[in-house]
């Protein structure tokens, strides 16, 4: 059969369509070449860059016995990290899935669930240093301990732990609820005990959803730079060794591998967490609750649960509480009283504090509106659009999801510095704000794809069809129909592409030059000084903003969002 | 209205998809050709996976077809994009535009084709009066009954005027009783403006009562085409037959001829229907009965069991035995009428002209 002509007219019609396809054109312009060609280079330079094809670069830097550390080391904490975020996850989520709590604990578990989406990714790092480091409020002042190493992989592992639990929380909340009542009261009807009817049908039909909270964590932790930066100490991860090799050794081709040997341990994981475990997480839990599930009054398990999961949250919430503070104290460790606002007065006065928030608050301003549009129109062309082109821009953008930060901006510095393929081509935009924003864009545009893609899907097709048929080009539609039935989703996108711009430092922290002041690098600076106090002052401030950011649009979307029209369908 | 109105022909149409499951291509729509008159209302039956979705998207322009060109009026438009082309779809699920008021949703169209405000006004008010919302232009579309959400989708798709309006089975979500009241509704509509329509259902008496033309589709291929009189006396094969209305199929070869009509041996009787000229002795024949054109008797025509008896109201429903063939029967207004039991055995009686043979 010849479905040649078929192709021919949609072709023809798209073509017909001169927005859409500028738009597609420009699309797969940006992609190519502000992801697939930064890992691309990467590539390239990893094998010719010393001036011949082979695998010389890679013998040389496997044969570093820092690297080859770092890659144990980085799969260890990862390891780790994966399983025990996965797992406190999981007690978090049936807790609150299961057991009747009282709106106290449950506020905890909220707070929890938020805090991480709403600070700087190392702020863990900097309080663990300042409650159990060698001035440690706890370690050194309520036990006197005046010895203890926070440094090194145990610090790393609980810090990330505290940092990524939460996301796994609230994924393994979503798969517990859909689990219908009835198949656990069938077995509690068939004479199973409670810890029975959890180990035989609550645990099986979660172990796909566990194992992608797993490797999800994994990918994170891998890639996160960060937190081993600061609390690592001579405890080396690969993507701090890539800075290192970089800012410290100057070996740009020997990185370049290096962020190859990263990339390829990510894009594994993140192949077998996509194309694996989500499928069977999707089939294992179709269905929905059908009604309410009957909540675990019996005290012997509430109480040991609650009084658990309670500590664990209040032991987090202190840990984010502690930065605010410690930005008050005088000296810390030393001095506690009186509370002052010296550090504060010191990061605007002598720290350029305006500067910096101003370059990262403008930064990141710029890119997030960028960064949601984009991921909504690239939804929208994925979800409701066929051409030819379509699974390019879908794989791309789900890839740079899989590419930690610190690898991109390896690819960015060997792809830009010199210019397109070290031809001068597009070297202008090496070393300004053109760039940074790019990589903000970049970093935030897969969650937002994400959720704008799950926001189209339960959008009837027929709607923008019919918006078609009465004459609106594709423009129009998504103008007149698409955007404003995802209004929520845009809006949300736009914060969340805010928020994890401002707070981004794993990239960016390669390309940043000193005409830029970031908030993120000043903090990384000041606590790699030793200035926590100062750390303190400037990482409070970002939370702040990013906090009122989260605030403005859930009050927004309250007041103007979609879904109150919308729920009453 | 003013406009010319325009009829629309398939040429030799096709469409091939992927199946899902197996990967393998098939056709959807095979070598259909078609010529739908202007002014005419034409309905697409047939069960699912007829292909009647996929004709009537080509027409709309979202599917295009592999082989064959569709004209509007005398204009190929294979090429044209439907927001180019001159027709407006109802569709199944309404398809309302959820943040619109009702007014905003009529008016969406005229908007897009900058018509000037006080005229957008005027023909979307007149619309609404048309199909009987008048008052409700300032309701939400979620504040409506499925009827009103309906009448919305058909005033929007009618007030742009456009050559030929397109219903992808517009009444399928509606309960039963609303769903005769808004089809006299859209007949009535649709001669009032005199606009060609074209109709998808698998709905066999929504497409009698609506249209000019049934059009029967079966696995891609146009079964038949004619006008509801026409499909329902004289179905061309069984699944037509079957398809529309209920049949009963009697079979046996040809024994004689006497004029126009012809002898048939049906399990062991004779049969004396009307036939056609092009029939031959000794070949093989099948006799559509509709189950009200015959009616039951203690003496005459076929012999047969009565094997169920039910009474259903307006009728009095009988399975009986031809031989070894099922005939379905209905004898209306069974009041007055002798009630044949099961276990009975009688006479399946008919007029000899009230049968088609195939």
């Amino acid at each position: 059969m010849a479905r040649g002509q078929s192709a021919a007219l949609d072709r023809k019609k798209l073509m017909a369509d001169p927005i859409m396809v500028t738009t597609i054109v420009v699309l797969i312009t940006f992609l190519t070449l502000f992801i697939l060609y930064p890992l691309a280079i990467l590539l390239v330079d990893s094998f010719v860059g010393d001036g011949k094809f082979g695998l010389s670069i890679f013998k040389r830097i496997f044969a570093m016995p820092s690297f080859t550390r770092a890659i144990t080391n980085t799969l260890k904490v990862g390891f780790l990290v994966g399983i025990l975020s996965a797992l406190i996850g999981l007690l978090f989520a049936y807790v609150e899935v299961y057991v009747r709590m009282n709106k106290f604990v449950g506020g905890l578990f909220k707070v929890v669930s938020m805090l991480p989406v709403v600070s700087p990714p190392f702020v863990l790092s900097l309080s663990m240093i300042m409650l159990f480091g060698k001035a440690g409020i706890i370690t050194r002042f309520l036990l006197h301990i005046y010895d203890n190493n926070v440094y090194g992989f145990w610090g790393i592992v609980v810090v990330q732990t505290l940092t990524f639990f939460p996301v796994c929380y609230m994924m393994l909340k979503g798969l517990l609820k859909n689990i219908d009542p009835s198949l656990e009261e069938a077995a509690r009807d068939m004479g199973a005990g409670r810890w029975k009817v959890f180990a035989d049908v609550t645990l099986p039909l979660m172990l796909p959803g566990l194992g992608n909270a797993f490797l999800v964590t994994f990918i994170e932790s891998i890639a996160d730079f960060a937190n081993p930066m600061l609390i690592g100490g001579s405890y080396d991860t690969l993507a701090t060794t890539i800075y290192l090799q970089i800012t410290g050794a100057y070996d740009k081709a020997g990185a370049a591998a290096m962020a190859v040997v990263l990339l390829c341990i990510t894009l594994a994981m993140f192949a077998v967490q996509k194309y694996y475990l989500e499928a069977k997480t999707a089939a294992t839990l179709t269905g929905k609750a059908s009604r309410g599930r009957m909540l675990i009054e019996d005290k012997s398990v509430k109480i040991p649960l609650t009084i658990f999961c309670s500590l664990a949250a209040a032991f987090v919430i202190m840990m984010y509480i502690c930065v605010p503070i410690g930005a008050l104290f005088p000296t810390w460790g030393y001095k506690f009283f009186p509370l002052t606002g010296k550090w504060f007065n010191q990061v605007f006065t002598r720290y350029h504090g305006f500067k910096a928030f101003k370059d990262s608050f403008v930064l990141s301003f710029i890119s997030a509106p960028i960064t949601a549009l984009l991921s909504m129109i690239i939804s929208y062309l994925v979800v409701k659009r066929k051409f030819k082109s379509k699974g390019f821009i879908e794989a791309v953008s789900m890839l740079a999801m899989a590419v930690p930060g610190t690898v991109l901006g390896v690819g960015y510095i060997r792809g830009f510095s010199g210019g397109i393929f070290h031809t001068g081509f597009l070297q202008g935009i090496y070393g300004t704000g053109l760039i940074l924003v790019i990589v903000f864009v970049v970093r935030s545009l897969p969650t937002g794809t994400r959720s704008g893609i799950s926001a189209l899907r339960q959008i009837d097709k027929s709607i923008e069809e019919s918006a078609y048929d009465m004459g609106a080009d594709s423009f129009k539609v998504f103008m007149t129909v698409t955007l404003p039935l995802i209004k929520d989703s845009f809006l949300s996108g736009l914060v969340t592409a805010f928020v994890r711009s401002i707070t981004a430092i794993s990239a960016i922290i390669l390309l940043v030059t000193p005409s830029y002041l970031l908030i993120t690098v000043q903090i990384n600076e000041f606590a790699e000084k030793g200035a926590y106090s100062l750390a303190c002052a400037f990482a409070t401030i970002l939370i702040i903003i990013t906090y009122s950011a989260v605030l403005l649009m859930n009050l927004f979307i309250k007041h103007f969002g979609t879904s109150k029209t919308m729920k009453e369908d | 209205m003013a406009k010319v109105k325009k009829g629309v022909r398939l040429e030799h149409i096709s469409k091939i998809y992927n199946d899902p499951k197996t990967g393998k291509e098939f056709y959807a729509v095979k070598d259909t050709s078609l010529v739908i008159e202007p002014g005419s209302f034409v309905t697409l039956l047939g069960p699912s996976g007829c292909g009647k979705t996929t004709t009537l998207r080509m027409i709309a322009g979202f599917e295009s077809p592999d082989e064959g060109e569709i004209y509007l009026g005398d204009e190929p438009i294979n090429e044209l994009t439907p927001n180019k082309r001159d027709t407006a779809m109802v569709f199944q699920s309404y398809a309302l535009l959820p943040h619109y008021n009702v007014f905003d949703n009529v008016a969406y169209g005229l908007k897009l084709r900058k018509v000037p405000k006080d005229e957008i006004k005027e023909r979307v008010m007149k619309i609404l009066d048309l199909v009987e919302l008048t008052g409700m232009e300032g309701r939400m579309t979620n504040q409506l009954s499925g009827g009103q959400q309906q009448r919305v989708a058909l005033a929007r798709a009618l007030v742009i005027e456009p050559s030929v309006l397109l219903f992808d089975e517009p009444l399928s979500n509606l309960d039963a009783k609303l769903r005769v009241t808004m089809r006299t509704e859209i007949r009535r509509i649709q001669q009032e403006v005199g606009i060609t329509a074209i109709y998808v259902t698998h709905d066999q008496s929504e497409a009698m009562a609506l249209s000019d033309n049934i059009i029967i589709m079966s696995k891609g291929v146009v079964a038949q085409m004619g006008t509801p009189q026409e499909i329902y006396y004289h179905p061309v094969n069984e699944f037509v037959a079957d398809f529309i209305g209920e049949a009963n199929f009697l079979k046996g070869p040809m024994t004689g001829r006497d004029g126009s009509f012809v002898t048939l041996n049906i399990e062991g009787n004779p049969l004396k229907v009307e036939g056609r000229d092009d029939m031959e002795k000794g070949k093989e024949y099948t006799v559509v009965l509709r189950p009200e054109a015959a009616t039951l008797a203690d003496a005459g025509g076929l012999p047969c069991k009565v094997v169920l008896s039910c009474f259903m109201g307006s009728y009095q429903n009988y399975h009986v035995m031809v031989g070894d063939t099922l005939v379905k029967l209905e004898e209306h207004n069974p009041k007055n009428k002798h009630i044949y039991q099961v276990g009975d055995t009688c006479c399946l009686v008919f007029d000899p002209a009230s049968v088609h043979v195939l």
